[in-house]
């Protein structure tokens, strides 16, 4: 196993847990927002706009993990 | 090491990957060693400029310049220019709904659709963050956001390479929006409150220890957003032409359609995330700022007064 085919499985193994984290992360998110606007559905829009601000906080994090294996796997 | 159906397997991955980087040197000219890196040239920066009907132009490159002692290669890329038309256009588009806006009694046109925008930051982004006072602050904030979007949208349409996906240019940004946020900060509270908040309120013995730390945590705020911006950008589109990439390893032109309605998905949602990022840098920007002039209130009124 050479250096550049453990770089290679890095990156893959990698970006598969950081997809995990962002998945697991936004889908609590989601289904706090579902269940908020289910209880109050005048609030949605504001609920929906909160929502997508922090999913792309969330989404911030994920790409920092992705960006280095991204250069784990072209380097 | 492996033997029987593995070495046959591996042996014909090994055959294929021979022959798709043979098919990638035929197509990119020798640029590449294995079908992604090879595809990859497409969004990073170049020198070389592919225009319709003209084929590659070779930008001019310069001799790295010396600037105070740093070698400076100042010589335009693709990046660059794409930043330039974006900029030119910004200011073609902006100008023109000015002039429509204030020529006739209610907007129509062009005039109407920056208006629909600049009326939702100033509602949603800037007098929620920022309260009254921000309005002041409102060209920089349009600017930012409206340069963002266009130069995340030219990055869709063929021939375009986004700006966006350059490190540098989500750098300069974050930078510009690094120094906003100190001067609202500093205009807001004035300069001996502000350095007093650098020291957070401990006892003057713990402050070679609260000062390195608090100088810290102003500079990851905007780093964050720099990040953040990059690597949507060139995420989406590394996906797109990894997707590309597929109809190279399968070979076969029946099973080209299914790429392409991937492609196509990825697209539509490439474009969400374009207004999206736009939007969530202007917002975290009004937001840092508004958390700037917050302070010099001592933070007990809230900007928010329900709709």
């Amino acid at each position: 196993m050479e250096a550049n085919s453990l770089g290679y499985l890095a990156a893959g193994i990698g970006a598969a847990l950081t997809v995990i984290g962002a998945g697991l992360g936004i889908g609590k998110l989601a289904a706090a927002a579902m269940e908020a606007s289910g209880r109050q559905p005048e609030v949605a829009g504001q609920v929906r706009t909160s929502m997508l601000i922090a999913a792309a906080l969330i989404e911030g994090a994920t790409f920092f993990a992705l960006a280095i294996c991204i250069i784990l796997a072209t380097k | 090491m492996f033997s029987g159906p593995l070495d046959t397997a591996s042996a014909t991955i090994q055959g294929a990957d021979t022959l798709q980087s043979a098919a990638m040197t035929v197509e990119h000219g020798g640029k590449s060693d294995n079908l992604f890196t090879g595809l990859l040239h497409h969004i990073y920066d170049s020198h070389e400029i592919e225009v319709p009907f003209i084929g590659q132009v070779h930008l001019p490159q310069f001799e790295p310049v010396n600037i105070v002692g740093l070698h400076v290669d100042l010589s335009p890329t693709k990046h660059l220019v794409f930043l330039w038309i974006a900029a030119v256009f910004l200011i073609a588009v902006a100008v023109i709904a000015a002039r429509s806006n204030r020529r006739q009694r209610f907007p129509r046109g062009l005039g109407n659709l920056v208006e629909i925008f600049i009326v939702f930051i100033r509602d949603d982004i800037v007098l929620p963050n920022m309260g009254p006072g921000g309005v002041k602050y409102m060209p920089y904030l349009l600017t930012t956001f409206f340069f963002i979007l266009i130069m995340n949208l030219a990055g869709l349409v063929p021939y375009g390479s986004t700006a966006t996906g350059n490190v540098s240019v989500t750098g300069g940004l974050a930078l510009i929006a690094f120094i906003m946020i100190q001067i609202s900060a500093i205009r807001a509270q004035g300069l001996v409150s502000y350095l007093k908040h650098l020291t957070g309120g401990v006892h003057w013995l713990l402050w070679p220890i609260m000062i390195p730390i608090e100088i810290l945590g102003l500079f990851t705020k905007p780093f964050a957003l720099m990040i953040r911006l990059f690597a949507n950008m060139m995420g989406g589109h590394i996906v797109i032409v990894s997707l590309f990439g597929l109809i190279f390893i399968f070979q076969s032109w029946f099973i080209a359609p299914i790429p392409v309605l991937f492609v196509l998905g990825i697209n539509l949602l490439e474009l969400f995330v374009a207004f999206l990022q736009a939007y969530i840098f202007t917002m975290l920007t009004s937001l840092f700022m508004g958390l700037g002039m917050e302070a010099a209130h001592g933070g007990e009124d809230d900007f928010e007064h329900g709709h």
